[in-house]
């Protein structure tokens, strides 16, 4: 399981990758892992929507399970990955780059505290692996 | 009679809980109320049961007895004895639908072919397994466009000319939903006969535009117009279809409808008192993800021979819980299969037959009532399938009472629902009605004018 280390990450298995005032969001390899194969995303929320911590993002239908995505961090909508809507598929094969979902403008750094690193994901993983 | 416990096992469960008699389980319940009274008659014999209830039932009067131009939403339409014998075949004889692949190949394979025959009826693109009636599945199209734009859309335009009933039932699905606006159906809005008017109410907040073809005084209207705006202000339309009429007309689908719900009752269903009935639920590949209901899908098996499965669950209420688009997780079964027996029965042929004929009928039956005195035809040249509304020199309550002398179940008395239509009834031809029964309808009317 890929867990890179210049990401952030939140209890509901989003991650958050932040470059300067913005931040990328996707779904984490163990939650693509979780789902199985992916076929459907659908996006709630448009770009230049305002968005709260949170508020849901997407919900993905795998073969066997619907799920919702929640934003990591407040902020405004600046690019959704609209690509996803025909290939839903990238984000079982490539969740941190090609399977990124949405690109925000952040509202407030410091939200970003209350998410892990990579090594305390990792380790909240394994004890739900039990 | 039917014991599901024994005392030993009552005493034993009594036991289990703590509780010393059966009678102590309702204690919380007001004294005077725990074990009234019931004054039942004293015991009686099978025969004597069955003499009184055939005694009681005698007093029903029913469309076997009654020559009946009733309509407004159920028709009386001639049903074959094979739907009968296949629906109550023990195989499919259930009150609730097993959808188990592995063992309901039968049931799913017949829901398949229902769901088949809908899309060729309609010219839509998916249909569900049903809903309960056309009332809840027009609801549910309110629900689909709802959350289609994830309620950022406020506005639901309802025609006034839409089945009062579903218009009442739209609004109680819609109970609860924030800021939901339902609009378009006041006494002040009309009868939806000018489009042009009735277009002008959709704008960039309307979800759903509700309409019904033949809408419900059984008038043909042309509703290309309308769809081209609506869809120009990006606001879904649902046609309330009679698919009854769909054997004859151009069908929702080539309209450009993004959604077509109907009342299957027509297809092989009994009028029995109001229900069971079949909500049919129709709509584009582009809204199935926000579909409700069941969806049965063809695939194949393990061995490669084909077979059939629910498929899409995952949009479904026992997998999204509150994300769903609704709660409604079940289908009317064996309804739908009347619906498929009824269908497959007739064929193209025989089902344009019976839409044709209940087409001349009516339209000979409106001809002559409008050379009465005092009779008129209300929506004068519109165009009608197999219903119409006719103006009356009298109430209609009081024409109805003279016309059950002539054993005639005639007509739907429309001021009930509409305050504005005083004097004005509501009549269906179907296939049943001989031109005698018209002619014979036509003369007791005559009376009724020269009272």
């Amino acid at each position: 399981m890929k867990t890179p280390k210049e990401l952030k990450y939140a209890k509901t298995d989003e991650w958050i990758k932040v470059e300067g005032d913005e931040g990328i969001i996707g779904i984490s390899d163990y939650a693509q892992d979780q789902l199985s194969d992916v076929v459907y995303v659908e996006f709630m929320i448009e770009e230049d929507d305002t968005v709260s911590k949170g508020d849901t993002l997407a919900t993905i239908e795998s073969v066997k399970a619907a799920a919702d995505v929640n934003f990591p961090a407040s902020g405004t909508i600046i690019a959704i990955n609209d690509v996803l809507n025909d290939e839903p598929e990238l984000l079982n094969s490539d969740p941190y780059e090609a399977g990124w979902m949405v690109r925000i403008k952040l509202d407030d750094h410091s939200e970003l505290n209350d998410l892990m690193d990579a090594e305390t994901y990792e380790a909240y993983n394994e004890e739900r692996e039990g | 009679m039917f014991t599901p416990h024994t005392p030993k096992e009552i005493e034993e469960m009594l036991k289990v809980i703590g509780v010393a008699s059966v009678e102590d389980l309702f204690s919380q319940g007001p004294a005077n109320h725990r074990f009234p009274e019931l004054e039942l008659p004293e015991p009686m014999t099978e025969m004597e049961i069955a003499s009184d209830l055939k005694e009681i039932s005698s007093a029903n009067a029913s469309t076997e007895d009654f020559i009946s131009f009733l309509g407004a939403g159920a028709y009386n339409h001639y049903i074959p004895a094979a739907v009968d014998m296949l629906l109550r075949r023990g195989e499919f004889y259930t009150a609730y639908t097993p959808y188990q692949p592995e063992v309901s190949q039968g049931t799913l394979q017949a829901i398949f072919e229902y769901q088949s025959l809908m899309t060729e009826l309609t010219g839509m693109d998916v249909s569900n397994a049903s809903h309960y009636d056309g009332a809840t599945a027009a609801a549910e199209a309110a629900n689909l466009a709802y959350h289609f734009f994830r309620g950022k859309r406020k506005k639901i335009l309802l025609s006034r000319a839409v089945n009062p009933q579903y218009r009442a039932t739209i609004r109680t699905y819609m109970q609860g939903f924030e800021d939901v606006e339902i609009v378009g159906d006041d006494v002040e809005d009309g009868f939806t006969g000018d489009i042009q008017e009735f277009s002008s109410k959709v704008d960039n907040n309307t979800a759903l535009v509700v309409v019904q073809y033949p809408d419900f005084f059984g008038r043909i209207i042309d509703y290309t117009k309308l769809v081209e705006i609506a869809h120009s202000q990006g606001a879904l339309v649902a046609f309330v279809f009679n698919p009854t009429a769909l054997g004859l007309l151009k069908p929702p689908g080539a309209f450009d409808a993004d959604i077509a719900v109907g009342d299957g009752q027509p297809l092989g269903i009994p009028l029995s008192y109001g229900g069971p009935y079949l909500g049919i639920f129709t709509t584009k590949e582009k809204y199935v993800r926000k579909l409700a209901g069941r969806l049965v899908g063809e695939t194949v098996d393990i061995e490669g021979k084909r077979a059939y499965v629910l498929t899409l669950t995952a949009r479904e209420q026992h997998i999204r819980r509150e994300k769903s688009t609704s709660n409604i997780c079940t289908n009317q079964g064996l309804m739908a299969l009347a619906a498929t027996v009824y269908l497959s029965l007739l064929g193209k042929t025989g089902f344009k037959q019976v839409a044709n004929l209940c087409y001349q009928k009516a339209h000979y039956a409106a001809e002559q009532i409008s050379k009465l005195d005092g009779f008129d035809l209300a929506f004068g040249d519109s165009p009608f399938f197999h219903e119409f509304v006719i103006k009356t020199p009298q109430p209609v309550s009081k024409i109805n009472l003279h016309l059950e002398n002539h054993w005639i179940l005639c007509g739907y008395d429309l001021n009930q629902d509409y305050p504005e239509l005083e004097n004005h009834m509501l009549v269906a031809v179907t296939e049943k009605i001989s031109k005698e029964d018209i002619d014979d309808f036509i003369m007791a009317l005559e009376e009724v004018a020269h009272d």
